[in-house]
Formats: structure tokens, sequence, C-alpha cells
């Protein structure tokens, strides 16, 4: 069974973005960028799945600038066995991102997508469902627990109540959540090895995918900012102020 | 006018609160009218029609649908926006999981977690953990939005005299089946509508130092009890506990943030709260610069004396 993984270069979850002064996006100029966290996650659960012999090789797809092509070195050197770069300046909103995936996935006839649930700029949290409703197949989000049995997958999710277990039939979408797994470092072997693994360059358009965003982002701004309030000595005064609030 | 289709959260027993605040929502952008998928929900279609606000309850009662299978719900889903103008749901893990399949569906892009409604296609929604609020104009014929519970107000459960009305549909896709849950019994306050919360962060050693501390104080405060994604991962408590980017977002009264550093992913999941209260030891513990009351000091002297003394 093949594994699709796909995987977004997105502003590193250490750095606390800026918003630009004229209001028109997030300074990213001379900022850390990095493989979104959960898609490093996603990267990790197929290495696992091909170390128990589940999966036999993992493509990594990453939609995005040149630069993703570092993006998906570090998923080579993590362990993918290939990776396609769909190219594009252009901000892709998940909509397209996924049927550029669909179309990848029509080539590839992956038994199993992981994404990630969520990427850390965009925080949609939409791409693997709507390519799951694109390919006509079952999703299992925000996952804690992968295990796969013949033709189907027990997904465990992380839900507000607590987990739920489902079961899918292949081939299925899965999206991570944090706890699935932790995510191997690349060994430096391992990261000169990734550099002559095959990685293909495309464009939207060899897939036949409109980009043109549907969304507009008139302005972007920052959220209304907390001041620090005020240090209280000890737990009397504490006491004091929680009186004062009326909750004690 | 337009017309919204607000999708139901509930247990096949009761309409969960998440719902009053997408109903909010919608009623800004038009009409209201709900969709109740479940199994043996009719009670809760009753009860939605009560909403304020609310006119048509369509009530879909299958057994295809009892656990919420986006499978089988976005289909029907799909099915109603055919004479609907905007698909409204909670950005609840249920939400979140059906409604970009609604939206893939229909063709559409969703706009996630929305803030406000600005305009009859013109939304705020937060990007990069909050770090910057989005104002987003959307070009779809059809309108798919998710709504944050603490964004708006929820809309009284009383006063509404919409009429249930019982649709068929919410075949089975044959894709998905749903194997189990665990579902933790919890007898405080849900995060996601508690007016206190007190929270855990590593410091807090184990499950049961976790327990010993932070639960008596919530206990004598009547709050619920949340956690830093370290304290979950560490085994502290469950994963519902989870407060931030990726977690729950609530915004208390008082949030009370007890050994936690106040990363900008917790800080996502609770900045909103009215009052914010920190106890750590390290003075400069970035949660202090979002606090508006401040207690340096080693929490396990500081938390038994705090509740002792309530
Ligand atoms: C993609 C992504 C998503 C994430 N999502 C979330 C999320 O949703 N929610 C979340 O919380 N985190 C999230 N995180 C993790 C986040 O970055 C932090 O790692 C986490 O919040 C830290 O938890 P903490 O504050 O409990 O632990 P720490 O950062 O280790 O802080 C512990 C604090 O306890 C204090 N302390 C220690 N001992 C005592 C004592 N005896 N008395 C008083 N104070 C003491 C310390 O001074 C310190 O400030 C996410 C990270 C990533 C990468
Ligand atoms: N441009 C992209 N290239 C590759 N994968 C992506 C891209 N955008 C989103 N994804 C995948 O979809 C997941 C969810 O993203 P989002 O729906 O944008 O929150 C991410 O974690 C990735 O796995």
């Amino acid at each position: 069974m093949k594994i699709l993984v796909p995987v977004k270069r997105v502003i590193d979850y250490n750095v606390k973005p800026r918003v630009k002064a004229d209001g028109t996006g997030v300074d990213l100029a001379n900022v850390k960028m990095s493989m979104n966290p959960f898609d490093e996650i996603a990267v990790e659960e197929a290495i696992r799945l091909k170390e128990k012999g589940v999966a036999t090789e993992i493509v990594a797809v990453s939609v995005g600038p040149a630069k993703a092509q570092e993006t998906l070195r570090t998923a080579l050197a993590m362990g993918a066995d290939r990776a396609i770069l769909v190219q594009t300046d252009d901000e892709v909103e998940p909509l397209a991102v996924a049927k550029i995936l669909k179309a990848i996935a029509e080539v590839e006839q992956p038994g199993l997508v992981i994404l990630g649930k969520q990427a850390i700029d965009d925080d949609s949290n939409q791409t693997g469902q709507m390519l799951a409703a694109l390919m006509g197949c079952p999703q299992g989000t925000f996952a804690s627990a992968v295990a796969v049995d013949g033709d189907a997958v027990t997904v465990t999710r992380e839900v507000d109540g607590g987990l739920e277990t489902v079961k899918l039939a292949l081939p299925a979408i899965v999206t991570t959540d944090l706890r699935l797994n932790e995510p191997r470092y690349a060994s430096l072997p391992n990261i000169m090895k990734a550099k002559s693994k095959p990685l293909a360059t495309k464009s939207p358009a060899d897939y036949g995918v409109d980009t043109a965003p549907r969304l507009k982002t008139l302005k972007v701004s920052e959220p209304p900012v907390r001041s620090a309030g005020i240090k209280v000595a000890d737990v009397d005064a504490l006491v004091a102020k929680l009186k004062e609030l009326g909750i004690a | 006018m337009a017309k919204t289709l607000v999708w139901v959260e509930h247990d096949n027993t009761q309409v969960k609160d998440a719902t009053l605040a997408a109903v909010t929502a919608a009623s800004q952008l038009g009409e209201v009218h709900l969709l109740v998928a479940g199994s043996g929900c009719a009670a809760v279609a009753e009860s939605a029609a009560k909403i304020a606000g609310v006119g048509k309850v369509h009530l879909a009662d299958n057994a295809t649908l009892k656990d919420a299978l986006p499978e089988n719900v976005a289909p029907l889903i799909v099915e109603f926006m055919g004479h609907h103008d905007a698909f409204v749901a909670p950005a609840t893990s249920n939400g979140k999981n059906i409604a970009p399949r609604v939206a893939a569906l229909l063709d559409v892009m969703q706009l996630s977690d929305v803030l406000s409604v600005e305009g009859p296609k013109t939304f705020t929604r937060p990007t990069y953990a909050g770090n910057a609020i989005a104002t987003v104009e959307s070009s779809d014929a059809k309108l798919v939005i998710t709504v944050r519970g603490t964004a708006f107000a929820k809309a009284k459960t009383s006063g509404g005299s919409g009429t249930v009305e019982a649709v068929s549909g919410g075949a089975d896709a044959g894709l998905s089946s749903f194997v189990g849950a665990e579902i933790a019994k919890n007898e405080r306050p849900e995060l996601t509508s508690a007016k206190i919360i007190v929270s855990g962060g590593r410091a807090l050693k184990d499950a049961d130092t976790f327990q010993q501390v932070i639960f008596p104080l919530a206990d004598k405060l009547g709050a619920g009890v949340g956690a830093s994604r370290a304290a979950v991962d560490a085994g502290y408590v469950p994963n519902d506990y989870q407060v931030g980017q990726t977690g729950k977002i609530v915004a208390p009264e008082v949030y009370i943030a007890v050994g936690i550093s106040g990363a900008i992913q917790h800080l996502a999941g609770m900045k909103d709260s009215k009052t914010i209260i920190a106890i750590n030891k390290d003075e400069d513990a970035p949660i202090f610069q979002v606090a508006d009351i401040g207690l340096v000091a080693d929490l396990f002297n500081a938390v038994p004396e705090l509740t002792g003394k309530l």
C-alpha cells in the first residue's frame, strides 16, 4: 500500500507572528519557516506504517513556492521515498489544495492519505475533510491512533468529550492530532541520502486545477492586546482580589 | 433574505450549547433553519424549535445518523443546501469534521472559526494561533462557515416557535462505521461553558499531584478544569482538558493558570477570558504578560493555601 503525505511549509511554531503595519498580512520576510508540526506527525505515522510492513511506499507532496522543496527534503530525510512539489507562488486555499491532491491520488492510488489536522498559519482545519469529500472516501480526523487491518483502518479520534473510534474502508483519509506520535529527527546520513531521493516538480495547471482564491482577505489586524495587570504579594492578597471579582 | 441552515450539535438527547452561538451568528446572516440529524432525536428537535429566532427545524431521524459520521451526514446537508444560502456549524470537533466535507461537495471555500459577521459575505476569523485576525470576503455562491463559540452570545433556549418537519435521508454511505467512544464522565462544568476555569500545566508533576492540587481548588470555586498540552501529553489528565490553539477555545469570566508558562499556542485558547489569573514561580513567565492578576509563588504552597482560605 502506498501512503500519500501532504506537507505544508509554514512559519516555525516557535516564532511569534507579526502583523504587517499596512494590514495586508503577516510578515514572513526573514522568518524561520518549517514543516507544519502536524505534518511532521503525519510523515512519522506513515514511516511507522512502513516499518510495520503495512505501507510499501511513502510519497510526500507539497503545494507551495520553490522553497517548499526544503520541506519535502525534510520529509525525505525522515523516511519518505519520493516527493512531488506542486510549485506556485500564489497562496493556495484548502479547497484548491484538496483538488490538486485528489488529482495526484488518481495517479498514485494511495491506500491512505495522511494529512495534518490543521496548518498553523491559516488554521483552516479543512484540507483533509475536503479531500475525503472529493475522493468519495471516508475520513478519520484528529487521529490519536491509527491501525490498518486488511482493507480497513481503525482510527481513534480526539473529540471534544474524549476519544472516539471509527472504522473506515480503504482508501481513507486520516488527519493527525498532536498525540498520535512523536516525530523523529532526521539523522545526518539520512539528510545526505534525502538529497538524492526523487523530487518531481509540477504546477497546478499540470493537474488542471484553478487555484484562483475564493476568499478575499480585505484586512489583517492584530488581535486586541491584553496588557499585563498587577502582581499580588501573597495568597491573602489574591484571596482579596477574588473577593472583589465576586468569586470567593 | 438569505436562508441559513444551522447544523445542531447534540447527543441525541440534548442540544449542545455550542449550537446556540452558531444560531446567533446565523441570525446575523438571515432566516435561521436548523437541521437535527441523529437517531431517536425527536426530543432534540422539539427543544431546538424553542430556541429564540428559529424558523423551521428539519428533523432527520435515522440510525445511520446516530454518531454524526461525516460520510453520512454531509450528503444530507448538501441536499438541504439546494434551498439554503449559508451553512453554519459550531467549530466543535464534530462541526470541524463535517463542515469542510460539505463545503467541498458544494465546491465552496469554507470560513473556519468565524469571530464576527461583518457583512453578508464578510467575516473575521483568527489565523496564526489568533495572532492575526483576518477580515475575509467570500466570492462563492453559497457560504459554509464554522463559528467560534466564545465569539457570539448564546441564543436563548426559549421563546422560539419553530416548526419541526421530519425529513427522510441520511443513507449509509457504506464507508465508515462507529466503533465506540470513551467520553469522560465529568461532574465539573464543561470547559466551553464554565464561568470559572482552573488550568494546570507541566509543573503539576503527575496525574495524582494534578488531582490533589488542582481539583480541590476547582471544586471550591465550582470551576471547570483545563490543562496545557504539556500536562495532557504527560498523562496528568485526558485530552479533552486541553486548552489552546489545538485544544478547546475558552473565554470564562475567570481563568486561573497554574504552573503554565503561557506559550502562544496556549494563549490562543484562553486569552479572551475576562480576567486571567496566573500562579507561576517564574516571574518572567510569558503568562504574566496577559494576566490581570499574577502571583509569583511555588504553586505547591500557594494553591493549597488558596484553597484553604476560600
Ligand atoms: C502545533 C502545536 C500546537 C500546540 N497546541 C497547544 C495547545 O492547544 N495548548 C497548549 O497548552 N499547548 C499547545 N502547544 C504546546 C505549547 O507550545 C507549550 O509547549 C505548552 O503549552 C507548554 O505547557 P506548560 O506551560 O504546561 O509547560 P511549560 O512550558 O514547561 O511551563 C511550565 C511552567 O510551570 C512553572 N512552574 C514549574 N514549577 C512550578 C512550581 N512549583 N510552582 C509554580 N510554577 C511552576 C514554570 O515556571 C513554567 O512557566 C502546541 C504546540 C505545537 C507545536
Ligand atoms: N499547500 C499545502 N501543501 C501540502 N499540504 C497542505 C497544504 N495546505 C494544507 N495541506 C495539508 O492539509 C493539512 C490541513 O491544512 P489546513 O486545512 O490548511 O488547515 C495540513 O496539515 C497539510 O497536511
